[in-house]
């Protein structure tokens, strides 16, 4: 950090600044450009200086009330127009509604003879019209160094600048102006002498035929402002300069859990999934079904409902929804829903920043819950394994910042080291799934297993990884005594089992079957000796009751025979 | 506005001096000027002297910068010579004058 001593002890205690309205300046400068001072930002052809200033122009306009001038040097105000109306700006209306004044400085060398003593009052009282017209709080001048393409004497001009950007700052109008970088200074002319209160630097750098655009804050008097180079984008919506580069290791950790929409995988993850805002890495060799597992992953997410990106650098969005179609995963619901969005780009498409700007920028607009970045390994084309790292460290520090779920994939080398995936990213990431090849029998197998997950409690079991038409499923390894059995091996051995299983099934039914034999045997044995007591007890009981008839009938015939005796006397 | 005005049927050079208040520069220009003129180009010209400070909105039109600034609009092509006007020779290349015999 560069903080420069303030002008004077009597200066405010903070240094009144102006929005620029660009994304990122603002949190780099802490709030924008100095108020009522010039700024000079300079940078080579085409590194995006006028649209720099006339974004801070069209904002100012439209964001802050603070209408303003662009004096063009170079072009014309219809050329501007059209040239910015990519942007969505329409400099005609806004120039309509007395928001922007164009002013278009023509400077034709073939058409001007020097003769004495001269000063720059025409331009300071265009200006000031100008200024004075609409009320300007912001003025452009782009590019200044014209000046010196058209008028000859170096004096005359050199004094006249100098005198021009006091008088700007006596107006109080904030002010960018725009040089070209010269060979060993910042600007061909030297304009950094005269603007000392804050320079810009704006840079378009090739590196291994890919372009990257660079933001550097090169002086900043009286601000504290971020020092680093920042890599910017130029897109239809504009300038973002995204500054990516916290490493502070302070975010929110969440515990609530997130399903890999693998079952038996949550499984192995203590049973609920990967935390939420973790990242993940699911590294393999070629064809171990990476993508499967990612396709897998956003499939559950969406289905749960959380919004979603797929940030493919091998395959079009087309082919991954086909593909993922094949073993019952339907994406192309998610996208018509408008949860999950694919992003796919060549990773050649890009420099390295670039990707990571836009993977930022799109994250931040459609505000996902999860992404997948598929495979990170293609990035190593554009940038080396360092840079590589370093981009995806400071992803993920963005994403655990933004409580966003990550699930890279990359391509790990078939070799001894093949533990290692060749982007060094394993030691960052919080859950390491690792897809392996396993070779027995002339076939291969997938297995897979969990390499590492912080914070939880995980199985340490590999898992065969299987892709079956219905999705991914993890079977049991079947661990015999020739060690791990899989594929048909294992299925051999789950045939065998069944077969002893029918077997001995068949020899406990036989069993039953006699036992109810025996069974039924006792009981008619039961039943044929209860029959036999009844017919004893009858037969008891017969006798008994003759007796007892024979006893009565004597009785009465006795009765009788006393009563008819008695009758005859 | 101050208007030197001369009939004539011939070529008439219609020159525009731009000037911002009375300041000693302009005033050495315009009599810079008005010297040369009557010299070499006597009855065959006009000169309009535009004040700035008085009419800024008409430093667009000519494309002014440089205070003092000439601008010879006919006969074409489009001339403008800035400064005071000192070295005779260099105005009268501008104005595209051959001097009189």
């Amino acid at each position: 950090m560069s903080l420069e001593p303030s002008e004077s002890s009597k200066m405010p205690s903070r240094l009144p600044k102006s929005n620029t309205g660009i994304r990122g300046l603002d949190e780099i400068t802490a709030g924008g450009l100095p108020s009522g001072r010039p700024t000079l930002v300079c940078g080579s052809a085409g590194s995006g200086k006028t649209l720099f200033s006339m974004e801070f122009l069209v904002h100012g306009a439209t964001k802050y009330k603070e209408p303003g001038v662009f004096v063009a040097f170079e072009e014309k105000a219809e050329e501007l127009a059209v040239n910015v109306a990519s942007l969505g700006f329409n400099l005609n209306q806004l120039q309509h509604d007395g928001q922007i004044r164009v002013d278009h400085v023509r400077i034709e060398r073939s058409e001007i003879e020097e003769t004495g003593e001269y000063n720059l009052d025409g331009l300071f009282i265009r200006l000031a019209y100008a200024i004075d017209s609409i009320g300007a709080k912001r003025v452009v001048l782009d590019t200044i160094e014209s000046l010196f393409s058209g008028l000859t004497n170096q004096a005359v001009l050199r004094a006249e600048l100098r005198r021009l950007f006091e008088w700007l700052k006596e107006k109080k109008v904030t002010t960018i102006i725009t040089g070209e970088k010269g060979e060993a200074s910042l600007t061909r002319q030297g304009l950094e002498e005269y603007v000392s209160d804050c320079v810009i630097l704006l840079d378009h750098r090739v590196e291994n035929k890919i372009s990257t655009r660079i933001l550097r804050i090169v002086k900043y008097r009286g601000s504290v402002h971020g020092t680093n180079e920042y890599p910017f984008l130029i897109d239809e919506e504009g300038i973002s300069v995204l500054p990516v580069t916290s490493l502070q290791l302070n975010h929110p950790v969440s515990s609530e859990r997130i399903s890999s929409g693998i079952p038996a995988l949550d499984k192995m993850l203590g049973g609920e999934g990967f935390f939420k805002a973790s990242s993940i890495l699911v590294s393999g060799t070629a064809g171990t079904g990476k993508t499967s597992i990612a396709g897998s992953f956003i499939d559950r997410a969406c289905t749960d409902g959380m919004r979603a990106i797929y940030f493919a650098f091998e395959e079009s969005p087309h082919q991954i929804v086909r593909n993922m179609r094949s073993i019952n995963i339907d994406l192309q619901a998610h996208v018509d829903s408008g949860l999950l969005l694919f992003s796919a780009s060549r990773p050649t498409l890009n420099g390295l920043e670039m990707h990571l700007l836009n993977i930022v920028k799109l994250v931040e607009k459609f505000q996902p819950s999860v992404i997948v970045l598929d495979p990170i390994s293609n990035l190593v084309t554009v940038g080396s394994n360092s840079e590589v790292r370093s981009l995806l460290t400071r992803l993920i520090d963005f994403l655990q910042s933004q409580q966003i779920t990550v699930m890279f994939t990359a391509l790990a080398l078939n070799d001894k080291n093949s533990e290692q995936t060749d982007e060094g990213v394993s030691s960052l990431v919080d859950v390491w799934v690792l897809v392996r090849d396993i070779e027995s029998n002339g076939e291969r197998n997938r297995g897979l297993y969990v390499m590492k997950s912080r914070g939880m409690k995980h199985s340490n079991q590999v898992r065969e990884f299987v892709i079956t038409d219905e999705g991914l499923k993890l079977v049991e390894v079947f661990l015999g005594p020739v060690g791990v059995l899989t594929g048909s091996a294992r299925e051999t051995q789950q045939l065998l089992e069944k077969t002893s299983e029918a077997l001995r099934d068949h020899a406990v039914s036989r069993k039953d079957r006699e036992i109810e034999r025996k069974r039924l045997v006792l009981e008619s044995k039961i039943a044929t000796l209860k029959e036999e007591f009844e017919s004893l007890q009858e037969e008891l009981n017969k006798s008994y009751i003759e007796d007892e008839l024979k006893k009565s009938i004597m009785e009465d015939n006795r009765k009788e025979l006393t009563r008819k005796r008695d009758n005859l006397l | 506005m101050e208007e030197v005005k001369e009939e004539v049927k011939e070529e008439v050079w219609e020159l525009r001096l731009y000037v911002a208040g009375k300041t000693a520069r302009s005033v050495a220009a315009l009599a810079n000027l008005k010297k040369y003129c009557e010299e070499h180009l006597k009855d065959k010209y006009v000169i309009e002297v535009i004040d700035l400070l008085v009419h800024p909105q008409l430093a667009e039109g000519d494309q002014i910068l440089a205070i003092p600034t000439l601008v010879k609009k006919v006969p074409e092509p489009i001339r403008k010579i800035i400064g005071d006007l000192s070295n005779e020779e260099k105005v009268l290349v501008g104005l595209n004058i051959r001097p009189a015999k």
